[in-house]
């Protein structure tokens, strides 16, 4: 018996990602960001949260989406892990469930590569639903980001 | 009681004392005559005795004591300083350094002094002795060993009275009485001579008392303050007259040996217990309690500062709250102009400098000034210079300059041996010098000052300089560089050879500086505080060592410029002068934009282009706006859409996510709580 976690819900398009809850500080809706120059593609810059500085990361971006224009249902979702804190931009955020960690299956090798080392896994939440788990630690590490930059050149 | 509790207190307090000692007698040494920088020292290690007393450090106070004997000579103009002098009481400090320090490690602050206490001793003893008798050969006899028996301590009204007296133009002797030892009844005897000086004028103050000389608890001497109208020797035949009176001494006091008199007499007493008879020695101690209870008392009376010590993460915390503050204010601010209500305004502007203050205070509380690091220099560059028997003047500037807390902790060893290197190495023997021609006394210049976001401090000696060819050699020699590696290189890169691990280009080799180790450990450890080192040297003229080191937090004055819709701070303290230029004084050279600048040319550089702005190009403008930068002594100028004005940033990174961007020193959030970055001026100036 796996244990029970809570999952925020967000999606980008269509698809549905999941991260856990104890690592999301807090989800704000879209705020002016301040573009900083000679970063990664990505990186949309900095905002003001409540005094705090936070870099924030395009999702989209980092998963080789396209970009979409904002609405009102984008969101930021603030997370901290390892005294790292980043804020991701998502289309929306707007579920909180509960999950059994006995639910989330390994990526699936078909994804492969750079990407599938952010997946924790996939969850089953239903028959239909699949919610695809992040796994932060691996988001949040920053050599991976150097070698990542000195790869887009 | 446990004094726990103080230790802290008292430990602080001691440093701050032994720090103010040291600067104090550097001082005077410079200028000996100055009687009020002896008063401060002399406070000074009156104060260290008694706390040192009150927590029970005997051997701590028991050596200040005996710095203070010496300094109350100095001060009543009894002892000229000299130099034999000042290094004891160096010796001093540093014994006492070694005991606080021991004392912060948990220690009991045990030492052994006794070789400084015998030679701050022989100073008290030797020239007190002769200056005293000196002073009042005219009282006719001997007086040299009333202090050593006739210790009577004067209250401070018995003190004034006489002053008066001897004001008013009464005599005041000071008078040591010996009866015969077979003498049957001392106490008659006693009575006898009181009887007598109470007809002719008034004993202001005896030893043993009254009472106890009544009562015959006393040896077989008694010593006593006496105001009368007669002559000394009047008094000295009358009481001889007395029978069985074995010696008499009168001395004749006026203010200066009154003075004297009543401050040594019990130091004395003191510091000769153990030669003293038996009931003396009991008295002895009793003055010595009595000494002591009265400096406590004095001390508790009159703290010179008081500190806590407050975790650095608790200053943090504050800090970002405060930052939070100074953004709403800001709003508030905006929002007060907007609704233009006359006690709104009044409100927030009263807010505003109330915040402005609170501000000053917390940035306080983490900045530190340099001189708490630089204010140990001054005093060993001088005992180097000593030792090496060179002369030389340290010269500190800038000594104000804040850096913050965690910064000043480190950057001390790496100073230190900086400057050791300096006056080793750097500066020359005064043979030499006379023989360059040069002012016999070398000259080590300790700069800070801020520049951009950094803070710099600048070790500069006007020394023989750095022979490039030395330290090619010896590079060559250690196996640092090859021939071939050493001939393409600029004398910048050969300098730098000095921080290369394993290399020491004193030809002798000292145990001051140069072992080898040292130099690369000095770069190591600035290059972990995010700091460079460089080096500047002209054969012959000497050398300059220049630290830049970050200014990791703080809140600073910027200059908020506009590009397209994009926002940035410029340090202020990097700004040189902004202004205009038309489009068509800028000229292309060699691929590189120039303007010309008063009297030369400077690099011209467009924020637009080096931050990839995309929605402006000054190209177009006829005129563009350009803020002129420096960095250390070079300039160059960048372009901007427009000025904003100048405002009050807090520094903040950028988060620890993202690699650290060439051109940004952080970021700062406005007042309608945008995020700008802030320039790093000093990455676009190589």
């Amino acid at each position: 018996m796996g244990e029970e976690l809570k999952v925020i819900v967000f999606k980008l398009g269509e698809e549905e990602y999941g991260i856990e809850v104890d690592a999301v500080q807090t989800i704000e809706r879209m705020m002016p960001i301040t573009r900083v120059p000679k970063t990664l593609s990505f990186v949309k810059g900095v905002i003001n949260l409540r005094g705090v500085v936070i870099p924030v990361i395009e999702l989209r971006g980092r998963f080789g989406l396209p970009s979409v224009e904002y609405t009102d249902q984008t969101r930021i979702i603030i997370v901290s892990m390892n005294e790292i804190e980043v804020g991701f931009i998502v289309d929306s955020a707007n579920d909180v469930i509960d999950l059994n960690s006995d639910l989330i299956d390994a990526p699936p090798d078909v994804v492969g590569g750079v990407k599938a080392k952010y997946l924790r896994g996939v969850a089953r939440v239903s028959e239909e639903r699949l919610l695809v788990m992040l796994n932060l630690s691996e988001e949040l590490n920053r050599a991976e980001i150097s070698q990542l930059e000195s790869l887009e050149g | 009681m446990d004094m726990n509790q103080y230790l802290a207190m008292f430990i602080d307090e001691s440093n701050d004392h032994l720090q103010s000692l040291n600067e104090k007698i550097l001082e005077l040494e410079s200028s000996p005559d100055d009687l009020s920088i002896v008063q401060v020292i002399f406070r000074s290690a009156h104060t260290l005795k008694g706390m040192a007393a009150t927590m029970g450090f005997e051997d701590l106070s028991s050596l200040t004591h005996q710095m203070e004997n010496v300094l109350d000579l100095v001060r009543n103009d009894k002892l000229k300083m000299q130099d034999y002098i000042f290094d004891t009481l160096f010796q001093s400090l540093d014994a006492l350094q070694a005991m606080v320090e021991d004392i912060t490690e948990g220690g009991e602050g045990k030492a052994d002094v006794s070789p400084i206490v015998a030679s701050l001793q022989s100073i008290v003893k030797g020239d007190f002795v002769s200056t005293k008798s000196a002073s009042i050969s005219s009282a006719d006899s001997t007086t040299t060993n009333t202090s050593d028996e006739g210790a009577i301590h004067l209250d401070e009204f018995q003190y004034s009275v006489l002053e008066q007296s001897i004001s008013e133009g009464h005599k005041v002797n000071y008078i040591d009485v010996a009866i015969r030892e077979d003498c049957q009844l001392k106490a008659a005897r006693a009575y006898l001579v009181f009887d007598l000086l109470e007809r002719y004028g008034e004993v202001v103050k005896s030893n043993p008392s009254v009472q106890d000389i009544e009562q015959e608890k006393f040896d077989r001497s008694f010593s006593l303050f006496y105001i009368t109208q007669k002559d000394a020797s009047e008094i000295k035949g009358l009481i001889a007259n007395l029978s069985e009176i074995d010696t008499v001494e009168v001395t004749d006091l006026d203010h200066d040996t009154l003075k004297q008199l009543s401050s040594d007499v019990r130091e004395t007493a003191i510091a000769s217990v153990s030669e003293v008879p038996k009931a003396d020695e009991a008295k002895a101690a009793a003055v010595h309690d009595d000494a002591k209870h009265n400096r406590s008392g004095a001390h508790s009376g009159s703290t010179p500062s008081r500190t806590i010590r407050v975790d650095i993460d608790r200053l943090d915390v504050l800090m970002n709250l405060l930052s939070e503050l100074l953004i709403d204010r800001s709003r508030l601010e905006q929002l007060a102009a907007e609704v233009k209500r006359s006690d709104l305004t009044e409100t927030v502007e009263h807010m505003s400098r109330v915040g402005g203050d609170l501000q000053n205070i917390v940035l306080k509380l983490r900045m530190v000034p340099v001189d708490t690091v630089f204010n140990r220099f001054p005093r060993m560059v001088r005992d180097l210079a000593k030792s090496l028997d060179k002369k030389i003047d340290l010269i500190i500037e800038g000594a104000e300059t804040e850096l913050d807390r965690t910064v000043i902790d480190e950057i001390g060893d790496p100073l230190v041996h900086l400057l050791r290197n300096a006056v080793d190495h750097g500066v020359e023997s005064t043979v030499e010098r006379i023989a360059a021609g040069k002012p016999e006394i070398g000259t080590v210049h300790l700069r800070a000052f801020h520049s951009g976001n950094h803070v710099f401090i600048e070790i500069q000696d006007d020394g023989s300089g750095i022979d490039r060819e030395k330290i090619l050699a010896k590079g060559i020699k250690n196996g640092i560089v090859t021939e071939a590696e050493g001939a393409l290189m600029t004398d910048e890169q050969v300098y730098m050879l000095l921080f290369a691990a394993g290399f020491s280009t004193a030809e002798i080799i000292s145990d001051i500086s140069g072992r080898g180790v040292g130099l690369d450990v000095v770069k190591s450890k600035i290059e972990s505080l995010n700091g460079i080192v460089s080096v500047e040297s002209t054969l012959g003229k000497g050398t300059k060592f220049s630290v830049q080191l970050p200014l990791t937090l703080s809140i600073i004055s910027a200059m908020l410029v506009k590009v397209g819709t994009e926002k940035y701070a410029i340090p202020l303290s990097s700004i040189v002068e902004t202004g205009l230029i038309k489009q068509d004084k800028v000229k292309n050279v060699h691929g590189y934009t120039m303007i010309s600048y008063r009297d030369s040319s400077i690099p011209l550089l467009s924020l637009a282009k080096l931050f990839d702005v995309p929605d402006y190009d000054e190209s177009d403008e006829e005129e563009t706006e350009i803020v002129v930068i420096r960095k250390g002594d070079r300039l160059a100028a960048i372009t901007v859409e427009d000025f904003i004005g100048q405002s009050e940033i807090v520094i903040k990174n950028l988060g620890k996510y993202l690699p650290p961007v060439q051109g940004i020193a952080g970021a700062t959030i406005l007042g309608d709580g945008q995020v700008a970055l802030i320039i790093d001026s000093n990455a676009f100036i190589k």
